[in-house]
């Protein structure tokens, strides 16, 4: 078997196990304020690490700023336009296309 | 089950979900293509698919590629995939007490977890709505396959995804999930902690850990 396919086993095994790790353990029960409020804070913590770590994240140069920022700033304007995900996620596409295609990020 | 049969048909309970599932698909079909793009030289036709329908987690697939391109095995390459999936953890943690019934079924429910699923299931008071969460991975799953399977098979006629943007929708489409979560000062705060605490750690610790540990953030919300 190739590392393609020793890797694409492993990960599916892998993934499924860390997946149903957080319900298996905890399922059906109320949990107290506290905890609540840490879960509430969850969903936007991880989010904004995530647009932070995909916009200046470089795998071989530790973070840049590039063509992504300018299709975020294009995004942030969409989605201030109230515009449809679809548009918000093209506009930003869009920007750092232009940018590329203008040699300028 | 009397409270079961006492609830609308699942159809009908998963109907809110795949709606949304459904304008997260273009997304995904996108994504998807771009993984497919890239993965097509050094895993071949087939591969990338297989891997779209058993693995179904974006990051992680582009970080087990990334490494398999750089000419690292499948140990590295597992690891890589494994530490962007690390996120799921918390992520499951939070989401379990909101799921009823047996291990096993909690369990199999758990792998419906995609970013944009667990974000939009939650209903903001540390609650997660299930049937919101399967509903709208339904139309996402297909989609990706579907993205992957296109990128691989036409991706010579695509040309560099980095040149058409693509690479800039993950960042656009986060944000997009992101902004109607920010509520109040609060929320802002601890939000902006955790981007910054993972772009401190970008430069240094292995992709995925960043993400990992900017979720500590939320423990903020231990305090009143």
């Amino acid at each position: 078997m190739s590392a393609v396919w020793i890797t694409i086993a492993a990960l599916t095994v892998a993934t499924i196990l860390i997946k149903s790790a957080g319900p298996v353990a905890v399922g059906g029960r109320q949990l107290s304020p506290p905890a609540l409020r840490v879960i509430t804070l969850l969903a936007p913590t991880v989010l904004a690490a995530l647009v932070a770590v995909e916009t200046f994240g470089s795998g071989k140069h530790g973070l840049v700023v590039d063509a992504r920022f300018l299709g975020l700033l294009a995004a942030g304007a969409a989605i201030a336009l109230r515009m449809p995900l679809a548009v918000v996620v093209l506009a930003a596409a869009g920007a750092a296309a232009g940018a590329r295609a203008l040699g300028a990020a | 089950m009397s409270a079961e049969a006492a609830r609308p048909p699942l159809s009908e309970r998963l109907r809110p979900g795949l709606r949304a599932g459904v304008a997260l698909g273009p997304v995904a079909f996108l994504v998807g293509l771009s993984f497919g793009v890239l993965a097509r030289p050094e895993m071949g036709k087939v591969a990338p698919i297989v891997m779209s329908a058993v693995v179904f987690a974006g990051a992680s697939q582009f970080g087990a590629l990334a490494v398999l391109a750089s000419g690292g095995g499948a140990v590295p390459a597992v690891l890589a995939g494994v530490l962007l999936n690390a996120r799921f953890l918390p992520m499951g943690l939070a989401l379990g007490p909101s799921l009823p019934g047996r291990a096993l079924r909690r369990a199999a429910e758990g792998q419906a977890v995609v970013d944009a699923s667990w974000a939009l299931a939650n209903r903001g008071d540390g609650t997660f709505d299930r049937d919101r969460l399967l509903g709208a991975t339904l139309p996402q799953y297909p989609l990706w396959i579907i993205g992957t399977a296109v990128g691989t098979l036409a991706g010579d006629r695509l040309g560099d995804p980095d040149a058409l943007g693509l690479d800039a929708l993950f960042p656009a489409f986060f944000l997009a999930l992101l902004i109607p979560e920010l509520k109040d000062r609060r929320t802002l705060g601890v939000a902006l902690a955790g981007a910054g605490l993972a772009l401190a750690l970008t430069p240094v610790a292995p992709a995925g850990v960043p993400v990992l540990v900017a979720c500590l953030a939320a423990l903020w919300g231990l305090r009143r």
